[in-house]
């Protein structure tokens, strides 16, 4: 298939792949649909078509739920996001990451796993009642769809620009593949894939920050030149954040703490169910509390791979990289094309090929969990739960593999309405704050607030995603209004989407708490598995301090504490 | 883990490993031997990274496949 591909080769590439390059990418393509045809078998009925039988260790379910994440938005975005505002992106890794995560594994991993729900929208069902359920699922099969579609165009981009495909080549060809495989064997497939492209990714990655610090003459040495070609601030995460106007993404310490670190961060970690749909197919509660410790541990160091490049983008390429808008009206390279211009600075025959295999990994993982969460809230929230209640199990299956076809259908739409917007993240932290913020807010007063009440819990949701889209029209239509949400005229598009998070969130619990307080709560007994202090949690046991999750959420804590004062 | 009887997802990677490791190391030895004759715009060709990258891929995917090979005995 690849090889056709070279027929629709566009006028200009930065590289040309070579045969034993074209080898690597076809063979990549054809592993991923062997392990998708091979999986099959064990994907014939819910509970193995959703939940991977829940079945996954810890170590397979914390790479998945990492991996997952590891999508456009990661390796194309971030490294952009690192050329233009610098160290400061890797807050997204670290302090806007980290900490969630520890917390999904700690705290609110065991209601999810005792409660046997199939998904998130799922346990607010059981929390909340089937209206809360039913607006949950809806917002969030909208984002799945949008964000399934931003990847595709990512990667149709690094397609034009590394080797000059056709754009839409890339997003048909991408699409089919992952429709096929996820169809066939469902989660179990795209968490196989998923670790799979997780290893390939550094695979093929890494050696872009090896090379490059060889080149810049080191981290000092890099320094240096950041200095020289941008400014010093662009290589510390925090010492610029006592104001706003002292780094360039017009940013402070209070938006990226509690904005980032708590509201975002903890929004998207533990209650998308994007990435904890993986945790819920671990095999049993330790594993499940595990998993997201591992992918923590290893979070903390994909900005080596993701982040660095930006970095050593600034200081190392001949030609200044500008705004998508500006590339396009000059003929130019945008922020956007950083990575895969290092890639092709540094890989010759082979190593591009599977540097190109690792981008095409990373899409495509991001893609299919998008694309695996669509079809289970669709299958089991809105079809299961709203138009055919009496579905037998074999339904629902057929449904989830239907479902996947038209997740990837609807994302090809996407795709191409992507294509319009100017700044791919920006973009893609607008749908953050639209849905991700004010569901973090119900979700957590769902369990551990046992006075939180059905009422509370729908029209807190509503609210708090109403208030976001509002503000977004709002700055929109009236530019000046960026100074009242973000608190500065210039705060970056980033900076804004972190500040309508907090606003939105703040909305959905004031709303949550004065509604539910005004409305009859349910008896203790029927919260039983869904909320702390109703929940008799079990224990671990008599066990070594090592195999604790707790003991190991420690050990990343500390780790995410050096590495802040390393590069503060 | 995997279902009773299936392939693990290690062994997978193990495959993938060997093959990618062999095709770079492969080229990376060719290149050695037979150096291009026009300039070659990659940057640091000098360091032959993808002799030892390729060397360091295939040595993992060996262990990977040996360890994972399915119907083995892992202790």
């Amino acid at each position: 298939m690849i090889s056709c591909a070279l027929t629709l080769l566009a006028p200009q590439r930065l590289v040309h792949l070579t045969s034993v390059d074209i080898v690597i990418v076809v063979f990549y393509f054809v592993l991923v649909l062997a392990i998708g045809f091979y999986l099959k078998r064990w994907a014939n009925t819910s509970e193995g078509y959703f939940l991977a039988g829940r079945e996954m260790t810890a170590w397979i379910a914390g790479l998945s739920f990492l991996s997952a994440n590891l999508g456009a938005l990661e390796l194309m975005g971030w490294a952009a996001a690192a050329y233009q505002y610098g160290a400061l992106a890797v807050h997204w890794y670290w302090i806007g990451a980290i900490p969630a995560m520890l917390f999904l594994g700690i705290v609110m991993m065991p209601f999810y796993y005792i409660s046997k729900t199939h998904s998130v929208p799922g346990y607010l069902k059981l929390r909340y009642g089937e209206s809360t359920r039913a607006l949950s699922a809806v917002t969030f099969a909208v984002m799945t769809v949008l964000m399934s579609g931003i990847n595709m165009y990512s990667m149709a981009l690094v397609m034009k620009v590394v080797l000059g495909w056709d754009i839409h080549f890339s997003i048909w060809i991408s699409a089919i593949t992952v429709a096929i495989y996820v169809a066939l064997g469902g989660l179990r497939s795209a968490i196989f894939n998923e670790v799979l492209q997780f290893i390939l990714i550094w695979a093929g990655a890494l050696l872009i920050p090896i090379l490059g610090l060889v080149e810049a003459g080191g981290w000092h040495a890099l320094k240096l030149r950041i200095a020289a070609n941008a400014a010093p601030e662009y290589t510390h995460v925090w010492s610029t954040l006592g104001s706003v106007h002292n780094n360039p993404m017009g940013i402070n310490w209070f938006a990226i703490v509690f904005g980032l670190g708590f509201v975002v961060s903890f929004g998207y970690w533990t209650t998308d169910f994007l990435v904890v749909q993986r945790i819920l197919a671990a095999k049993d509660l330790r594993a499940a509390k595990m998993a997201p410790i591992i992918g923590a541990a290893f979070k903390m160091f994909v900005p080596f791979i993701v982040i660095l490049p930006g970095l050593l983008g600034i200081a190392l390429l001949p030609v200044k990289l500008v705004g998508e808008g500006a590339a396009v009206a000059a003929g130019g390279h945008s922020y956007n094309e950083v990575l895969p211009l290092m890639l092709a600075r540094y890989c010759g025959p082979g190593l591009l090929g599977l540097g190109v295999t690792a981008l095409m990994a990373g899409f495509m993982s991001g893609m299919a969990g998008n694309v695996s969460a669509f079809s289970t809230v669709w299958t089991y929230d809105l079809y299961g739960a709203l138009i055919h209640k009496s579905a037998t199990d074999s339904q629902l299956v057929r449904m989830g593999r239907w479902c996947t076809v038209l997740g990837v259908l609807v994302s090809i739409g996407t795709a191409y309405l992507v294509m319009q917007f100017l700044s791919i993240m920006d973009y893609v932290q607008a749908l953050f704050s639209f849905f991700i913020a004010p569901l973090f807010g119900t979700v957590i007063l769902g369990m551990l607030w046992k006075r939180a009440t059905a009422a509370g819990g729908f029209w807190g949701l509503l609210a708090g995603t109403l208030s976001s889209v509002g503000m977004w029209v709002w700055v929109k239509r009236v530019p000046g209004a960026v100074s009242t949400i973000a608190l500065y005229s210039k705060a970056s598009p980033m900076a804004q989407d972190v500040w309508r998070a907090v606003w939105s969130w703040s909305v959905c619990v004031i709303v949550t708490v004065v509604v539910s307080l005004m409305t009859q709560p349910r008896p203790i007994s029927e919260l039983k598995g869904l909320v702390y202090g109703a929940t008799e949690l079990p224990s671990e046991g008599e066990v070594p301090l090592y195999h604790r999750p707790a003991f190991w959420a420690v050990v990343v804590a500390l780790g995410l504490i050096v590495l802040n004062i390393i590069f503060w | 883990m995997e279902p009773r009887g299936s392939i693990s997802i290690w062994f997978f990677i193990g495959i993938s490993l060997v093959v990618n490791g062999t095709l770079i190391l492969g080229y990376g030895i060719y290149e050695l031997i037979q150096p291009a004759q026009k300039q070659n715009p990659i940057v640091l060709l000098n360091h032959h990274a993808s002799v030892w990258w390729g060397a360091l891929l295939l040595a993992a995917g060996i262990t990977y496949c040996y360890h994972f090979l399915p119907g083995r005995k892992r202790g």
